[in-house]
């Protein structure tokens, strides 16, 4: 019952807000933000971590003919990310409340109806359950964009909306074949809740063509490389609040989808495109990487350097082993806290540059702006890597798993830290140091600014020094998701002990 | 003498629905009759209305309680009734829609409204047909008045030509249901469904070449009637030219009496040559797939875009009766209804908006129509939504219980095409939606003419409807499914 508040809460509190007229949206939406932490962080501390497994789990039969289970729980695969969405939820509408929106009424129903999908998908059980929140997610975005977005927001918009469905369509007709296939393969009656679906393995060849059809959805999603083209426009023409709700928690529903669904429902099938989806990822950060250092859009930088962190974590899933998906959970955090800090610190640049997002009319900010430069290096350290950030941490199990699993594959990967080191650090002394030839304001974070900004620095921070409580509660999950494709592809998912303790 | 003439019993109670509307509609046509312009304009939709929901409540009585009426003419089932109500139902939205409508001026509001219930009967009878005159007589008591219909506005040459297109076409698609009729009649001998039913049970399949040549006419036939491709053509010239209310009532109940009549026949006494026709409905299905959706990009009239769109629609309707299980009569009776309600949404926009500026019909009117009307614009955008298959509308519950009824039928080809079709439609709908909401419209366009409420009620009950059919989808597919349930067991 608390997981279907924690659901709804967004949405209901975006509803209100716009019954309740303009002059009230605003209070209500940012209660509503609050309100959905507050309970997110209360079940995280409720949750039973010695017990480990599903807790708060809420299973009704919600559509019986189709038998579409309403099926919620939280365990130790989802319990951060569904945290993290709330999290970001909150800073976002209180950046937005801080900014003036037209019709402010719809901007943050919308707002509502995104973040309750994304915690829908988070959340979700049932295979349908998950497709159904993962379609609806792309709803309101397309309405965010397309009318609150800059330039020429209806092309980007719409090109977003093409791609990603292009992936969601395919996978809703997988999905369903999973379940129908599975129901009369067994002889069982049509039931799509995943841990039924685990138990009622597939042909391989059914397989095959089905996870190609999620990996599709997800590759998108992401956006992993030769599936971005969506990505500069919908970037370029997104406020910047929403574009930190975007990149900060959508691209992570996808990621999560890999290890939720496609590595445990499809193992043979992801072992025999292990190979694939390990180029994918190798391509995506070394491609994603040399366009974040080409790039003088600040903004866009944020933009590609998700493409190569997102290639870090798909890396991590298709090692098919325990350290590498464990990494992949925590470098899903790490960079969902990261980029909110990013793109409003850009947003704060941008301010200060008469409004432009080009590096080169930025510099020698940091001259008269000591908070603004601290908070900025932090965000930036962590987004490179730095050895004692929590991204460090993340990156390292990462390529510890796909060096165990494939090796020259994590020899390759091991430039993309380098490279992220560039593009970070260029981007940073372009903005930040330098002589001001531009004429840029070098005044320092206002409160208003810093409001949004902070607790994701404060949340990196923490992270930073106690990564434990989160890679405790996702070891198991983390392992048992990858077995089954591990052993499929005859790896041995939980190599000689490397445990996070060790490496601390 | 006269006490040995024994009549023939008639079942008045199963009957009743045909009954009353025969009579509602020669009284409204008698209203239309009333000198008081005002009287007129309030007693003939009012009579029409009362006619329809009697009508609706006698359909809900039969729920369950299915008969064979009339010496076996008729069945007044569960898929009548379901089928019945949602035609009725189109039939009074149409009342509605049409209340300020200038065609009083062309033609009487009587005729005008005794024609749409005529119509109506024809469907209710196309719907519960058991026997082979049955379908040709409800086929055309239904389409003669709609021809009549399509060009009342007598002052616009687009209607007309409507009329006229819908005229010519119709009758060659009546002329070649009649021909497939006959040719079954000739291999089996009988008229009547259930022993066409045994006649064919008896060989097992469709070896007779005049029994399949048979099916093969009276599948095109009907399919002229719903709008499938390749008989599609006259769709969105007739869409476009007729008058808007009345485009309404053919693009709802139209397509589903067809599809009721051509599901009755296929999964009656067809099932047992189930292997034969189905790879014919799946062919015709993808082609309305694939066709709709393409002619639908691009065209900058609402109501051609909708016209072709009706198309694909019938090819995912279509979908589901390949699958000749009550899954996939479910599936398609399911998301038959949520078609209908979310084209009424679109329609009723259009018609709206039609009347607000010059160019309400045409995609350029719809520029800026979020700012100016909110409430129509979100009708309207449910409606694309819904139609395009993304959740959390109707459209995409019916969508999933189609591909669910192929994929555990071995038809998972197909639900690719449907997924493929819906993917295309994203260029048109969400055009429209673009457009509403994300581009501004000219100064100019504000409304001056008065907002009709009930217009707007209409549409936003559609709306409404819509969601609920995607949030709480339980219950109307149960619905469905015990419709499919019947229809399997009653052969």
């Amino acid at each position: 019952m608390e997981l279907t508040l924690l659901l709804f809460l967004p949405l209901a509190t975006g509803l209100l807000g716009g019954i309740l007229g303009n002059r009230l949206v605003k209070p209500v939406a940012v209660l509503g933000g609050l309100g959905t932490l507050g309970v997110a962080v209360g079940l995280a501390l409720n949750y039973d971590t010695a017990l480990g497994g599903s807790q708060f789990t809420v299973d009704k039969l919600w559509v019986k003919p189709l038998g579409i289970h309403w099926a919620l729980t939280i365990d130790g695969l989802n319990l951060a990310l569904v945290v993290l969405t709330a999290f970001v939820y909150a800073s976002v509408v209180v950046a937005c409340a801080l900014r003036e929106q037209e019709s402010p009424r719809l901007f943050y129903f919308h707002l509502g109806l995104g973040a309750s999908a994304v915690l829908g998908a988070f959340l979700a059980q049932d295979l349908i359950l998950f497709v159904l929140f993962f379609d609806l997610m792309l709803v309101p975005f397309y309405f965010l964009v397309g009318q609150w977005g800059t330039g020429d927001r209806v092309a980007a918009t719409t090109k977003m909306v093409i791609y990603t469905l292009a992936g969601s369509l395919l996978m809703l007709a997988a999905a369903v074949a999973t379940g129908a296939l599975a129901a009369s393969h067994h002889g069982r009656h049509l039931d799509f809740l995943i841990s039924n679906l685990e138990r009622l393995p597939l042909g391989k060849g059914t397989q095959q063509w089905i996870f190609l059809c999620f990996a599709a959805a997800f590759l998108v999603k992401m956006p992993a490389v030769p599936l971005h083209g969506w990505l500069k426009d919908a970037y370029k023409s997104m406020p910047l609040p929403v574009l930190a709700l975007f990149s900060g928690v959508l691209s992570k529903v996808a990621a999560y989808g890999f290890l939720k669904l496609a590595l445990p429902l499809f193992p043979d099938a992801a072992a025999s495109f292990q190979d694939l989806l390990l180029a994918i990822g190798v391509i995506s950060i070394l491609y994603g990487s040399a366009l974040a250092f080409t790039t003088n859009d600040a903004r866009l930088v944020v933009g590609y350097s998700s493409i190569a962190q997102l290639g870090f974590i798909l890396l991590g899933i298709f090692s098919l082993t325990s350290d590498g998906a464990q990494g992949a959970l925590l470098q899903m955090v790490n960079h969902g806290v990261v980029t909110v800090a990013l793109v409003m610190i850009v947003g704060v640049l941008a301010s200060r540059a008469k409004g432009s997002e080009d590096l080169g009319s930025m510099g020698g900010i940091a001259m008269g702006a000591p908070v603004l430069a601290v908070v900025f290096l932090i965000a930036a350290f962590a987004n490179l890597a730095m050895p004692a950030s929590a991204n460090f941490i993340g990156e390292f199990l990462i390529l510890k798993g796909v060096f165990d699993s494939v090796t020259v594959v994590a020899v390759i990967a091991c430039l993309g830290v380098a490279m992220a080191a560039v593009y970070m650090l260029r981007a940073y002394i372009r903005a930040m140091h330098g002589p001001d030839t531009n004429g840029v304001e070098q005044r320092d974070l206002s409160i208003r600014e810093a409001l949004p900004i902070l607790p994701a620095i404060a949340l990196i921070l923490a992270l930073a020094l106690s990564p434990q409580p989160l890679l405790k509660r996702s070891e198991g999950p983390a392992t048992a998701a990858v077995i089954p494709a591990a052993k499929a592809a005859n790896i041995d998912p939980i190599q000689t002990a490397t445990t996070a303790q060790a490496k601390r | 003498m006269i006490a040995a003439i024994k009549a023939p019993f008639i079942d008045w109670s199963a009957l009743a629905p045909y009954t009353s509307l025969t009579v509602g509609a020669v009284l409204v046509l008698i209203a239309g009759l009333v000198g008081s312009a005002r009287l007129r304009s309030w007693l003939v939709p009012g009579l029409a209305l009362v006619t329809l929901t009697g009508t609706a409540v006698e359909l809900l009585s039969r729920w369950n309680h299915p008969k064979v009426i009339i010496s076996e003419a008729l069945r007044v089932d569960n898929l009548t009734v379901i089928l019945g109500l949602l035609c009725v139902a189109a039939a009074a939205f149409a009342v509605v829609l049409s209340l300020r409508s200038d065609t009083e001026d062309s033609v009487g509001r009587g005729e005008y409204h005794s024609l749409l219930l005529f119509s109506t009967i024809g469907m209710l009878i196309l719907i519960a047909a058991n026997d082979l005159v049955t379908i040709f007589a409800g086929l055309e008591l239904l389409s003669i008045p709609l021809y009549v219909l399509c060009a009342t506005e007598l002052r616009r040459e687009h209607s007309l030509e409507a009329g006229l297109k819908y005229l010519i076409v119709g009758s060659v698609g009546s002329a070649t249901l009649l021909y497939g009729l006959a040719l079954i009649y000739g291999a089996t001998g009988s008229t009547s469904l259930p022993k066409i039913g045994v006649a064919i049970a008896d060989t097992g399949a469709l070896t007779d070449p005049l029994l399949l040549a048979g099916t093969a006419l009276a599948i095109a036939g009907l399919s002229f009637k719903a709008s499938a491709a390749p008989f599609h053509q006259w769709t969105p010239d007739v869409y476009e030219g007729a008058p808007t209310p009345v485009t309404t009532f053919m693009a709802t109940a139209t397509k589903a009496a067809a599809l009721g009549i051509l599901l009755r026949i296929l999964v009656g006494p067809l099932l047992p040559a189930v292997d034969d026709w189905a790879p014919v409905i799946a062919a015709v299905a993808t082609l309305s797939i694939i066709v709709g959706n393409f002619g639908a990009l691009g065209q900058d009239s609402l109501k051609r875009m909708l016209a072709w769109s009706s198309v694909a629609q019938v090819g995912y309707l279509l979908a589901g009766l390949v699958v000749a299980t009550s899954l996939g009569i479910g599936a398609l009776v399911f998301y038959l209804v949520v078609y209908a309600v979310m084209t009424l949404a679109a329609f009723a926009v259009v018609i709206e908006n039609e009347r607000a500026s010059d160019d309400g019909e045409r995609l350029s009117g719809f520029a800026g129509l979020g700012r100016r009307r909110p409430w129509l614009a979100g009708a309207m955008t449910v409606s694309m939504l819904s139609l395009a298959g993304l959740p959390p509308t109707g459209g995409f519950i019916g969508k999933l219980a189609i591909i669910n009824a192929d994929a555990s039928g071995g038809w998972m080809w197909l639900a690719i095409v449907l997924v493929l079709g819906s993917l295309v439609s994203l260029g048109y709908y969400l055009r429209v939606i673009a457009t509403m909401w994300m581009t501004e419209g000219s100064a100019a366009k504000t409304p001056v003419v008065k907002q009709a409420r009930e217009i707007v009620a209409v549409a936003l009950l559609a709306a409404a409807v819509t969601i609920a059919a995607g949030v709480l989808p339980s219950w109307p597919l149960e619905r469905a499914q015990d419709v499919g349930h019947t229809v399997i067991s009653s052969r």
